[in-house]
């Protein structure tokens, strides 16, 4: 079932907020891993 | 126009919704007030326990930490979204509010959840994880699910849960728990119960308006006052613990000592508040100091750790 509505600019201001903060959350998770994976294989963390 | 599946846009009205939440409102999710606290006594746990970490390892735990921290207040928040909603503390949270739904919060503390465990077991040791796995476990389900609404010793039992964190961080360098390490979970577990009965005392009505048992309501404020002075003596009996130990040295011993004088003056201050009293100064004072309190002997710990560290630097190039 497809519904259409509109979607007022507050909603539209929240949701590209919520999409900005996902995708830095991501972009860091990406670094963060890098980051241990140097870490952990550079024997650094021993 | 846009068309956008219906599944996604179904309110709880059964009409249409889309959430206006921002990511400050996902933020306040996580408690960062307490978050604050669980990150600085994690520090002082990871920098006192003996033994190295990797400096980047240690930036992760305390990450997973905090994180880990943030999911359970999350969770707490999803379910006593009720109560919260009715107390004047707590009515203006992202979920009272109605700014997110029940279910983004539960989501959103499970993800994090996961993600905190997973992460610091694969970056630092799975001891840790397991620990900070068990710490979410407790404050979500064994205090917010169980014993909040079903005992007066809720807090307690349940303030083990904000007790963990300095544990935790020393776990992150050893792979384990020793008596220092407890030592510091005792400082915290002991303190909790005046701390927050000195609030639930001013706060009491709050609280008996949506039937939660906090000491004040059901044992009357007399006994809850007895009890404060009684937990007040044995977290000074503990906080001087860590010199008698040899974590700290005997400056930090007197230190300690004095703080929980003051600590304890204020319980019995508390004491002997008159029953009823509208103003509940000594109460709101004691709230005060505790906070203060438990910021100071953990400073104190770190201040310590680092002179002797620096005495031992300048006694080994002489």
């Amino acid at each position: 079932m497809i519904e259409t509505i509109k979607v007022t600019d507050k909603q539209k201001k929240s949701r590209r907020n919520r999409n900005i903060a996902l995708g830095l959350v991501l972009a860091g998770l990406v670094l963060l891993f890098y980051i241990i994976t140097l870490v952990k294989i550079g024997g650094l963390g021993s | 126009m846009t068309v956008i599946n219906s599944h996604e846009t179904t309110g709880v009205d059964g009409g249409f919704h889309l959430s206006e939440a921002g990511a400050r409102d996902f933020f306040e999710l996580l408690k960062p007030r307490v978050m604050s606290l669980v990150v600085f006594t994690a520090v002082v746990g990871l920098l006192l326990a003996p033994g190295q970490i990797n400096p980047v390892l240690g930036l992760i735990s305390i990450l997973c930490i905090a994180v880990g921290a943030g999911a359970s207040g999350a969770l707490n928040m999803w379910y006593d979204a009720d109560i919260d909603a009715v107390m004047s503390r707590t009515a203006k949270r992202p979920i009272p509010t109605g700014r997110i739904e029940p279910r983004e919060a539960l989501a959103f503390g499970l993800t994090l959840s996961v993600f905190s465990v997973t992460i610091l077991g694969l970056a630092v040791n799975w001891f840790a994880a397991s620990l900070l796995a068990f710490t979410i476990f407790f404050y979500a389900v064994v205090y917010t699910m169980w014993l909040k609404r079903s005992t007066p010793q809720n807090i307690v039992i349940g303030g083990a849960s904000g007790a963990f964190p300095p544990m935790l961080g020393w776990a992150c360098v050893t792979g384990g728990v020793s008596l220092d390490s407890i030592l510091l979970f005792l400082i915290i577990f002991l303190w909790t119960p005046a701390h927050f009965w000195a609030l639930a005392l001013f706060k009491m009505r709050d609280y008996g308006s949506v039937g939660i048992p906090m000491m004040p309501n059901v044992a009357g404020e007399r006994s809850t006052k007895g009890q404060m002075v009684v937990y007040a003596v044995l977290t000074a009996a503990v906080a001087v613990g860590p010199y008698f130990t040899g974590l700290a040295s005997a400056g930090y011993g007197l230190f300690a000592a004095v703080l929980s004088a003051i600590f304890i003056y204020c319980s019995i201050a508390v004491w002997r508040m008159p029953d009823g009293d509208e103003k509940m100064i000594a109460a709101k004072k004691m709230f005060a100091y505790s906070v203060f309190y438990l910021f100071a002997i953990f400073s104190a710990l770190l201040a310590d750790h680092f002179a002797a560290g620096m005495f031992a630097l300048a006694g080994g190039s002489l």
